[in-house]
Formats: structure tokens, sequence, C-alpha cells
């Protein structure tokens, strides 16, 4: 009886381990973090994650798909974000500049209270699209890695280029721009 | 009857003082339930900016009246159940909860059946005879061998 309890036990040990093991793997395998940011290192083109969040400057939502077509700029920040506050007004002025060009800006406000970003996009005169993303469920997607960071979506939503950190130079900008209008 | 009566007022002492809490939270209290979404430490421990941000929210939220319960529901709705330091006891959450009991009913399970084992071994070495008289013919031959030697 107790060499069969001590199978028993054994087997529901080994079940564990081997359960916390596929765990593991799956995670590792599937688990979905930085999977544009990694393909992206790969030279690849992956799609762009879809999205539909609400919107900071404005009623409703914002879904990334319904801007298939357009060259989109997506700008990944927080108001908490020192970094952020260097890059805005010339994110602002490119946007100025590329509007009417088949190109949408988005910003994504991550992490954040809804009342300071809104304050931050008054502050510094924001006119683009802007949505909020308190509870941050595409940065892992993404494979953001810190604030901010934009990514360039080409007119068939894929992901063609990438800039971490703070965009400080009109030209870098451009650059990102003239990838994903270039992609048809 | 002392025991009783004392655990009764261990109980209502523990009541009143939870009751307190939801009502009149602390700062310092709900900085060590809440998570910065940054760094993933606990407000109190966290010098991130958006943590001092949520550290100045609770302040004026606690000196507007709300309640514990109403600070931490605005905190999740703002930035997720990820905010919050222990898992909420619902859902696949509650596993985090109930995987811990079950590890440690399983862990006493396990060592009573060990111990249980030990004490039937120990139980029937003690009841094995120990005094059996040798074969006659087996004694002989010991004696034989151990003749030589001397």
């Amino acid at each position: 009886m107790t060499g069969r309890l001590r199978l028993g036990a054994q087997a529901v040990a080994v079940t564990a381990v081997v359960l916390l093991l596929g765990l593991l793997v799956w995670k590792v395998a599937f688990g979905g973090d930085n999977e544009v940011t990694g393909a992206l290192a790969s030279g690849e083109t992956p799609a762009a994650p879809a999205f539909t969040l609400e919107r900071l400057d404005g009623e409703g939502e914002l879904a990334l798909d319904s801007l298939r077509g357009k060259a989109v700029v997506l700008n990944f920040w927080a108001s908490w974000c020192g970094p952020c506050r260097e890059e805005m007004p010339l994110l602002q002025e490119g946007w100025e500049r590329w509007q009417d060009r088949d190109v949408v800006f988005v910003g994504v406000d991550v992490k954040d209270f809804r009342g300071d970003a809104r304050d931050f996009l008054e502050e510094y005169g924001v006119t683009y699209p802007n949505v909020y993303d308190g509870k941050g469920s595409t940065v892992g997607r993404y494979g953001v890695t810190g604030f901010p960071e934009t990514y360039f979506i080409d007119r068939d939503g894929d992901v063609v280029f990438r800039i971490a950190g703070p965009v400080l130079e009109e030209h870098e900008l451009d650059e990102g721009i003239e990838r994903a209008l270039a992609r048809v | 009857m002392r025991l009783l009566l004392a655990a009764c007022l261990l109980g209502l002492a523990c009541a009143g003082t939870a009751a307190a809490s939801e009502e009149r939270p602390t700062a310092a209290e709900l900085e060590s339930e809440l998570v910065c979404p940054v760094c993933d430490s606990t407000l109190d421990t966290s010098n991130a900016e958006i943590a001092r941000r949520m550290k100045v929210r609770i302040r004026e939220r606690i000196a507007a009246g709300a309640t514990k319960s109403e600070i931490k529901a605005e905190f999740v709705e703002q930035f997720g159940e990820r905010v919050l330091a222990e898992p909420p006891k619902r859902g696949f959450d509650l596993l985090a909860w109930v995987l811990p009991l079950v590890g440690g009913a399983l862990a006493l399970v396990a060592v009573a059946t060990v111990a249980r084992g030990w004490r039937r071994a120990g139980a029937a070495a003690e009841a094995r005879p120990t005094d059996v008289p040798l074969d006659p013919g087996l004694e002989r031959r010991l004696d034989d061998e151990l003749d030589r030697y001397e």
C-alpha cells in the first residue's frame, strides 16, 4: 500500500514538473512579447499589432486598422516621461508638414493618468490623434522597451522602421516616413 | 471559556481595524498595496516619476474623503489590475491564493504518509524475533571456523 502511495506521489510530482516545463516553453515560444522589435531586428517587416483604444483628443475609439492605406507614425509616450517632452514639438511640427501626404500621426499614451495626458497634449498644442492605453496592453506586443518609442507603419499595415528614444532630428522623422511611404 | 472570549475580542478588534482602514485609509498603506506600473515595485519603494504622481493622487483622494476601495478601483480603472500588489481573489488570479494552500496541504499529506511508513517499518522491526536459534549444522560450522582462527 505504501509502495503504491509513493508511486502515486512520484507520478503527481513528475506530472507537475512536466506541466511547469511545458508552460515555460509555451511562454518562451508563443508569449508574444517583442514580436515587432524582434522581427525588425532580423530584417523583417512584421504586421503592426492591431489595437482599438479610447481617444484622448475626443470622443470614441480609434482602431489602427481604420488607417490602412496611409503611412502611420505611431508614437508611444507618457506625460511623466522627460524625453517625451523633448520630442513632442518636433512631432507636432512633423505632423503639420506631412498631414496632407497620406501620412497619419498617432500618439499612444501609456501607463499614465488621462487628465495628465490631456494637459500634456494641450500644453504642447498637439493636434494629431492620440489614444489612451493606461494598462499598457500594446507595449508588450510591439516590444516597446522604454518611452518614447516611434514605429513607422506602411500603407499595408506593416512596421518598417523603429526609433527607440526621442526623435530629436527632423531628418530621422522624415527618413522613417519616407520608408513607410516607399513600400507599396 | 476565557480562550473563547479572548478569540472573540481579538476578532472584533481586527474587524474594527479593517473597517477603519477601509473608511479612513492612510497614504502609507495604499502605497504598499499599489504597484508602480513602470517599475513593478510597490509605490512606497519606487522613485519613478509616475509613482510620485500616483502618491500625490492618493493623498488628494484621501483628502477628498474617498474610501480605500474607491481609490483602488480608480487606479485599476486607469492602469488595470496589475496595479494591485495582491492579485484579486477571483477568476484566474484566484490560483495565486489557492495554489499555496493546496501545495501546503499536499506537503502535509506527503509528510504524514512518509512518517506513517517509517513508524510501521519501525514497529515491524521491533516485532521481529531476535533470538531465533541457528540451524545446528550452521552453528557447528561457525564454531569450527572460529576455532580455526583462535
